[in-house]
């Protein structure tokens, strides 16, 4: 038992588990950008608070939580690598271009779960009503969520060339 | 003027353009 669970499958574990919740966080985040948003105003009137009420709060739930094991799964696999310092400080005097592009892609991962946390979140429960909100407020918290989803899509395309670059040989 | 981020298209087209932006600055920072 020894030999097989040895600390290489340990860290392949928790790649695996990162891997898994990061498909989990991105696929959605793709779904709500690729699928939802250009789909609804398609939708007649009556059936639209369908997505509100079923579909959103349920798809929020696995997005917000995918992006925190992400995250979470992200680091600790950093760590037991050995080059959680040297991604932070994005390789800089390391002359390795793999410390600085995975430090790129976990700067960019960073900010994508933040967005999600602190700005994503807080706004869509004001729009389905979670959190009391005005019909003004309502609006405005729909149009920032939005902005700051697209933000994260047009991130997670250079997030995932620097996490795929980082580990398969490209430098 | 219009916000990018409403078209799709150019919010794609945006993150290859940063891709580039990026992987130019790995280079930068690793030399």
């Amino acid at each position: 038992m020894n030999e097989i669970v040895t600390y290489a499958w340990w860290i392949f574990a928790f790649r695996w588990f990162h891997v898994l919740s990061a498909i989990m966080w991105i696929g959605l985040l793709w779904y709500f950008n690729f699928v939802q948003a250009p789909t609804v105003p398609k939708i007649p009137m009556e059936l639209r608070p369908a997505i509100g009420k079923f579909i959103l709060p349920e798809a929020l739930f696995w997005f917000r939580w995918g992006a925190m094991a992400t995250i979470v799964t992200g680091l600790i696999l950093a760590y037991m690598n050995g080059y959680l310092l040297d991604a932070i400080k994005l390789g800089i005097g390391d002359h390795d271009p793999n410390f600085s592009a995975i430090g790129f892609g976990m700067w960019l991962g960073s900010i994508m779960w933040f967005n999600v946390w602190f700005v994503i979140w807080p706004n869509q429960k004001k729009v389905m009503g979670v959190t009391p909100a005005s019909d003004d407020e309502k609006k405005a918290a729909a149009r920032t969520a939005f902005v700051f989803s697209r933000t994260n899509t047009a991130l997670s395309i250079p997030m995932l060339y620097c996490m795929l670059s980082a580990s398969h040989g490209v430098f | 003027m219009k916000n990018p981020l409403d078209s799709l298209g150019q919010t794609v087209t945006l993150g290859f353009v940063l891709t580039v932006v990026v992987v130019l600055l790995i280079h930068a920072f690793s030399a």
